[in-house]
C-alpha cells in the first residue's frame, strides 16, 4: 500500500476534473430520507469508499449509480453524461453484487459472458471468448472456467463476480460489500488483491462498506455517510486523525470524547477534573458548546508520580489521575481503560514496548493519563 | 431419559412408515389387483373374469394361467399402426388422450406462468389475496364449473358466448361450440391452471432478486433477463407444474365426457366403457396398466432433472 499522503497527493492533482459527479442526490423510500442531500465528486482512476452502518444509505447510493434506484432529486453525471435517463442495462457502469449474485444455472465462463453478449453492436464469439479468457486470466480462474458457481468456493466466487464486473470495461466499477461473505482471515489478503487488480485495470471504482479497516485499506478517500447524509469526505488518515464531527470520530476507530463549554479558551467539562486544554488553532468563540475527541493512543498513560518522557506535565498537557478499570491485552498493544476519580473512563492504547523492563500497570493500580492540547481535536457537531 | 428418546426414536420410525404404509395400501395393492385383473381371462359371471392363478388341492403354490389376450390386442393395434382400415379404437384414444393432455399441459404454463410471476412480484400482502383467488374456484364443486362451462359454451343461440358473438355482430349464426375438442381443452385448461400456477408461483417467489438486477446491470433487456435467468432458474416449478397437470389430464374422464360428448373418445372413457357396458375387465385393466407404466417414464425422466437443478441452487 501506499501512504495515505501519496495517494490523497495524487487524488488532489486531479481534483479539478472530476470524473463522477453527484450533486445533490436524493431519494426518500415511505417516510424515510435513504439518501439525503449527497454531492460528491471523484477522479478518474480513483477508489473511494462509502463507509456507515447499515440502513445509512451507502448501499441505496450506490444502486442509484448503478441505475437500479432512480434518485428522486439530483443528478449524476458521469464523464460528462447525465445518466438520469439512462435505465441500468444501459449505463456504462457494473457493479459486484454483496454475496456476488453470480447466476447460479451457469457456468463461471458463461457467468463472464452474460455481460459481452449483450453489447450492441454484437461482438463476435471468437470476440467474447477472447475477453472471457482475458478476464478468467486477470483473476486467475482459467481453471475453473467449466465449473459452476456452487462448486467454487467463496473467494472464487468473489473473483469470478469481479471477473463479470470488469469484463464489459465499465467506466465507473461498483462494489458492494465486495469481501463481507468472505472469512476474515480471506478477506484481509483479499482486500489487498483487489486493490492491486482494479488499480492495474485502472478502473474508477466506487465501493460500499460497513467494515472501517475495508475501507481504509482499500481506498485512496472515504466517504463517512450516516442516516442518509454523506458526513466527510477524506483520505482515511484525515478522516481518522481530524475528524470534523462526533460520528465520524466515534465510527471510525476508537476515541474519548469530552462534551463541554468553551471558557476562558479551555473546555470546562464536568467529566474531567480540570479545564480541558484545547488545541491552539480552535478557533472558538466564549461559550461554544463543543466536544474535544482525544484518540486513546494519544492518551499518555503512567504510574501515579513516575516520571517519564512519556507523561507530559505542565503547560499545554491535560493530565487526570485514575486507576485501571480493564485491559484488553492485544498483542502489538493494550488498551486500558482508566476510571477517573469522578467515574468518567478514559481509554488509553499503550505499545506493549513501551514499559521496557517493567512490569506493566494492573487492574486496580493508580495511574496517570495525560494528554497535549494539540492532541485532542475539537468538534461542533 | 432414556426411555424418551427410545419413544422418540420409536415415534420417528413410525412417522417415516407412514408414507411407505400409504403407498402400500392405495397404490401398491390396488396396482397389483390391477395387474391381477389384467392378466385374466373375461368370463360372463360375478366377478367378470377368471383369474391368473388357481390354488389346486394338495398343492404348495398356486398354478399360474396368465392370459396375455387383453395385451396382446394392444399389441397388435400397434402393430396395425399405419395400415389403412386397421380398428385402433385403443390406439386412438391414447393419442387423443396424449394430445389433448400435451395441450392442456403448454396452455396452462403459457397462461399461467404471467399469473404465477405476477403474484411473485407483488407486495407480500397482496399475494396471499391474490393466490386466495386462484384457489377461489376450488371452492365449488368441480362438477359444478365444467356444467357452468356447457352453459357458456352452449351452441345454440341461448349460450353466453354465443349472444355475446351475436350481440357484438361477429357472426351471423350460433357457433358449434360445444362437444368438440375444443370445448374439452377450454374445460381442462380452466380446471387444472391452478395446478400449474401454484408450484411455479412457489418457485418464482424464491427467486433471487439481485439475479435480475445483476442481469440489468450487465446490459440485458428485461425480456432477455426473462430468457437466460428467469425461464432457466424456474425449471423446476415448470417441471413441477407440468406434471401435476399433465399426468391427471391424460386419464381425465368427466371433462371430455361432459364437454366433448361422444365426439372426442380418450384413453379414460375407453377404461370406464370396458369396465362397465362392454364387462371386460381384463382389457380395462390392461390398459390402466400400461397407462401407469407409460407416465412413470416421464415422472422418472423429470424428477432426476429436477435434482439436477436443485444442486445449482
Amino acid at each position: 500500500m501506499e501512504p495515505d499522503g501519496e495517494k490523497g497527493a495524487d487524488w488532489g492533482a486531479k481534483r479539478g476534473q472530476a470524473y463522477l459527479r453527484i450533486e445533490g442526490a436524493t431519494k426518500r423510500f415511505d417516510d424515510t430520507l435513504a439518501v439525503d442531500d449527497v454531492s460528491l465528486a471523484i477522479a478518474e482512476r480513483e477508489i473511494f469508499a462509502l463507509l456507515g452502518s447499515s440502513g445509512c444509505g451507502k448501499s441505496t447510493l450506490l444502486r442509484m449509480l448503478a441505475g437500479l434506484e432512480t434518485p428522486d432529486a439530483g443528478r449524476i453525471v458521469l464523464d460528462g453524461e447525465d445518466l438520469a435517463a439512462v435505465p441500468a442495462h444501459r449505463r456504462p457502469t457494473n457493479m459486484m453484487f454483496q454475496s456476488y449474485a453470480l447466476f447460479p444455472h451457469m457456468t463461471v465462463e458463461a457467468n463472464v459472458a452474460f455481460g459481452l453478449w449483450q453489447e450492441r453492436p454484437r461482438l463476435t464469439r471468437a470476440e467474447v471468448e477472447a475477453r472471457v479468457a482475458e478476464m478468467l486470466e486477470l483473476v486467475q480462474m482459467q481453471r475453473y472456467a467449466r465449473r459452476k458457481p456452487h462448486e467454487l468456493s467463496g473467494g472464487q466466487q468473489q473473483r469470478v463476480a469481479l471477473a463479470r464486473s470488469l469484463a464489459k470495461e465499465p467506466k465507473l466499477l461498483l462494489l458492494d460489500e465486495p469481501l463481507a461473505a468472505l472469512d476474515k482471515k480471506i478477506r484481509q489478503r483479499t482486500q489487498l488483491e483487489l486493490v492491486n487488480l482494479i488499480e492495474r485495470v485502472g478502473v474508477t471504482c466506487i465501493l460500499v462498506t460497513h467494515d472501517q479497516e475495508e475501507a481504509m485499506t482499500m481506498a485512496g478517500r472515504i466517504g463517512v455517510m450516516s442516516e442518509g447524509r454523506l458526513l466527510q469526505v477524506g483520505t482515511p488518515g484525515e478522516i481518522y486523525e481530524t475528524p470534523t464531527c462526533r460520528f465520524t470520530a466515534e465510527f471510525i476507530g476508537e476515541t474519548n470524547l469530552f462534551r463541554g463549554r468553551v471558557e476562558g479558551g479551555a473546555l470546562a467539562c464536568e467529566d474531567f477534573p480540570a479545564a480541558i486544554l484545547l488545541p491552539p488553532d480552535a478557533a472558538l468563540a466564549e461559550g461554544d458548546e463543543v466536544w474535544v475527541s482525544v484518540r486513546p493512543e494519544r492518551v499518555r498513560l503512567s504510574r501515579a508520580g513516575a516520571a517519564s518522557s512519556h507523561a507530559p506535565d505542565g503547560a499545554g498537557c491535560n493530565a487526570a489521575s485514575g486507576e485501571v478499570a480493564d485491559i484488553a491485552y492485544l498483542g502489538s498493544h493494550s488498551v486500558y481503560h482508566v476510571r477517573l476519580a469522578n467515574g468518567r473512563i478514559v481509554i488509553a492504547s499503550v505499545p506493549s514496548v513501551h514499559w521496557g523492563d517493567a512490569p506493566p500497570p494492573t487492574w486496580g493500580d493508580a495511574v496517570r493519563v495525560a494528554w497535549f492540547a494539540p492532541d485532542g481535536v475539537v468538534l461542533t457537531r | 431419559m432414556k426411555r424418551q428418546s427410545f419413544f422418540l426414536a420409536r415415534g420417528r420410525f413410525w412417522v417415516g412408515m407412514l408414507p411407505w404404509a400409504w403407498m402400500l395400501l392405495f397404490f401398491a395393492l390396488p396396482f397389483a389387483l390391477i395387474l391381477k385383473v389384467s392378466l385374466s381371462t373375461p368370463e360372463l359371471a360375478i366377478p367378470p373374469y377368471v383369474p391368473p392363478f388357481v390354488m389346486e388341492p394338495g398343492a404348495v403354490l398356486p398354478h399360474l394361467r396368465p392370459d396375455l389376450a387383453s395385451y396382446r390386442r394392444l399389441h397388435d393395434e400397434l402393430l396395425a399402426l399405419g395400415t389403412s382400415g386397421a380398428d385402433l379404437q385403443y390406439l386412438s384414444a391414447w393419442g387423443n388422450s396424449l394430445l389433448l393432455a400435451a395441450l392442456t399441459t403448454l396452455l396452462c404454463l403459457l397462461i399461467g406462468y404471467p399469473f404465477a410471476y405476477h403474484i411473485a412480484r407483488s407486495r407480500e400482502a397482496a399475494r396471499n389475496t391474490l393466490l386466495m383467488l386462484v384457489m377461489l374456484p376450488f371452492w365449488t364443486s368441480f362438477l359444478l364449473r365444467v356444467y357452468a362451462w356447457m352453459v357458456l359454451l352452449d351452441s345454440s343461440e341461448l349460450g353466453l358466448v354465443n349472444r355475446l358473438l351475436l350481440a357484438a355482430g361477429l357472426v351471423d349464426a350460433p357457433l358449434q361450440l360445444l362437444y368438440n375438442a375444443g370445448a374439452v381443452l377450454v374445460g381442462m385448461v380452466y380446471s387444472y391452471l391452478p395446478f400449474m400456477v401454484l408450484p411455479l408461483y412457489a418457485n418464482l417467489v424464491k427467486l433471487d432478486q439481485r439475479l435480475l438486477e445483476a442481469a440489468a446491470d450487465l446490459g440485458a433487456r428485461p425480456w432477455t433477463t426473462f430468457l437466460r435467468v428467469t425461464l432457466p432458474l424456474s425449471r423446476r416449478g415448470i417441471v413441477a407444474g407440468s406434471m401435476l397437470v399433465f399426468i391427471p389430464a391424460v386419464g381425465e374422464f368427466v371433462i371430455p365426457d361432459l364437454l366433448g360428448g361422444g365426439d372426442v373418445l380418450m384413453i379414460g372413457r375407453k377404461i370406464w366403457d370396458d369396465f362397465g357396458p362392454n364387462q371386460d375387465w381384463p382389457m380395462a385393466a390392461a390398459v390402466a396398466v400400461t397407462m401407469v407404466l407409460v407416465l412413470i417414464a416421464p415422472i422418472v425422466l423429470l424428477h432426476r432433472h429436477g435434482r439436477n437443478a436443485e444442486e445449482e441452487q
